[in-house]
């Protein structure tokens, strides 16, 4: 059982913050879409209201819960919307200090119960909430991209966050029908533990000469059942994020498996990030794809 | 291309065990021989290829190694297989670096013939497969030592975060802790970077297995 009614998503503009407000309006809590970039909130309430138009499409919504749902989401540029707010879950860009900067401004605005939850990939909650006067309330809810349709949440509590702020994020994640795991507050949590330096290794295995980009996908798919190699997978987050990721885990844990492999840093040098630059481990011609 | 084969039988083969159609098929002539595990391997310069399963060991183990420039008609494969679950559809292809194009269109003829999928890699500890997955595999079982998470909450994010069929730890489980220590300090052996180093249950598991307790894969 949940006690929260209000939910507020920052960075609502952006590709996790969209995914996460429609989990929240769909699950039945009203939800304050805030983002500093207006026109990002006019784009994130348009692809809202097509992937709702979707999901009635397909018979998973009725058009009644569409259109309640969309009615529970309000968009705003002001911070001041968040006040009735009783867990504002951020997902703001990936920077220390654009995070610890706006939970030092919502401890002006909301009140002394709001629970504050930080999607981050690859930072400390301890100390995104060395940002605010209150600790306590800090947790992390890390979301899976597209949050939308994934249903896990990596929930982790920082050094001083107080059980009853873990137990209300845990409990508004069973209540909007995700599926909460329990992690501690490492770099990258479980999953990106587990995936970053996997992508690095078959990277690495490329670089080596082990095999070709398609066989090694190839292998990994035929031997354990994945839907997607690792190479496709680098080529769809792309190759600057992977060396990004890189970049925030390796200073840390100093696991070499976690350092960007030489390969990836010459390929992104060259401009081959993947699937949006047009070419990565694979070739892509529009939509089609090659060297699978 | 044929895809006759013979098989030459040594003791029990993790990639083709008693009873797969791949047996069955085999005739007494044929362009390719193929060397299951615990037989030795002779050369047979005649024969379009030769193949000799591998386990954790090269194929260089087999037919000795010449500065760069071993190859030729023969090459290694392996069927994927963790422990003793059904062996997947994916054969590695082990080649050197002068095996022949030729043999190795043979090989392949005669794996794709028999409904298998083949990929080719160098001769190397791990091959692909292993190469990839211990270090993931002594990496959940570190963190599970350390308290990240329970075994069951990291199995239940790669389910649903990544979409895998199963997660790190209790595959490692169901294929054997001992066997992961086998395949793992094979690739340390020839690495030696600490994420080949077998984790502490693994080695555990090993420990028990020889002294006849326990996990005996
Ligand atoms: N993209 C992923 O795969 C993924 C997965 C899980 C978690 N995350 C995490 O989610 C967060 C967001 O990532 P994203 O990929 O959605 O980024 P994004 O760039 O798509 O979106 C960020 C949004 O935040 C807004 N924003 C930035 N600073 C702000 C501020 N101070 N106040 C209000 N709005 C602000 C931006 O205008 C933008 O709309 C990051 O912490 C990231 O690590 C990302």
């Amino acid at each position: 059982m949940t006690t929260i009614r209000t939910v507020g998503v920052c960075g609502a503009g952006g590709t996790m913050g969209a995914g996460i407000a429609i989990v929240s309006a769909r699950a039945g809590f009203d939800t304050v879409c805030f983002d500093a970039d207006a026109a990002a909130l006019d784009r994130a309430r348009a692809q809202t209201e097509g992937f709702f138009g979707k999901s009635v499409e397909r018979g998973k919504l009725s058009a009644e819960a569409r259109d309640a749902a969309l009615a529970r989401m309000t968009a705003t540029t002001d911070l001041g919307a968040l006040a009735g707010c009783d867990l504002v879950i951020e997902a703001v860009f990936e920077d220390l200090a654009v995070k610890r900067e706006l939970l030092a401004r919502l401890d002006q605005v909301c009140p002394e119960h709001t629970v504050y939850a930080s999607n981050t990939s690859t930072l400390s909650i301890t100390e995104i909430a060395g940002g605010c006067a209150r600790p306590d309330r800090v947790v992390g809810m890390h979301f899976c991209l597209p949050a939308q349709l994934m249903r896990l949440i990596e929930v982790s509590p920082g050094i001083a966050t107080s059980p009853e702020t873990f137990a209300a994020a845990w409990a508004w994640t069973e209540a909007a029908g995700q599926t909460p795991v329990r992690t501690e507050d490492r770099p990258g949590f479980i999953l990106n533990a587990l995936l970053v330096p996997f992508n690095n290794d078959a990277i690495r295995a490329v670089e080596a000469g082990v095999a070709s980009a398609a066989d090694v996908d190839r292998a990994i798919k035929g031997a354990l059942g994945y839907k997607m190699g690792p190479l496709e997978l680098i080529d769809l987050v792309g190759l600057d994020t992977q060396v990004r990721l890189c970049e925030a885990f390796y200073p840390i844990t100093l696991d070499p498996r976690a350092a960007a492999p030489p390969l990836l840093r010459r390929m992104v040098a060259a401009g081959h990030l993947g699937r949006k630059s047009g070419r990565g481990f694979y070739t892509y011609d529009g939509r089609a794809m090659f060297g699978g | 291309m044929s895809s006759t084969y013979t098989i030459v039988a040594g003791g029990a083969s993790r990639s083709f065990p008693d009873g797969d159609p791949f047996l069955a098929g085999a005739s007494a002539e044929a362009d390719v021989v193929v060397y299951l595990q615990g037989a030795r391997y002779r050369p047979d310069a005649t024969r379009a290829a030769v193949l000799v399963e591998l386990d954790t060991e090269c194929l260089g183990v087999h037919t000795g190694e010449h500065a760069g420039d071993e190859g030729g008609n023969v090459l290694g494969f392996a069927r994927y297989r963790n422990g003793d679950d059904p062996p997947s559809g994916l054969v590695e292809l082990v080649r050197q670096p002068r095996t022949t194009d030729s043999a190795i269109a043979a090989a392949r003829a005669v794996l794709e013939g028999a409904g298998l999928e083949v990929v080719v890699c160098t001769d190397q500890p791990g091959r692909i497969v292993d190469r990839l997955v211990r270090p993931k595999y002594n990496a959940a079982l570190r963190f599970l030592d350390e308290g990240l998470a329970t075994a069951g909450d990291m199995d239940l994010t790669c389910r649903l975060g990544l979409g895998y069929p199963d997660g790190p730890i209790e595959r490692v489980e169901r294929g054997g802790l001992a066997r992961h220590h086998d395949v793992t300090r094979a690739l340390f052996e020839v690495f030696g970077t600490p994420a080949y180093a077998p984790a502490r249950r693994a080695v555990v598991a090993a420990a028990r297995r020889a002294r006849g307790d326990g996990d005996a894969s």
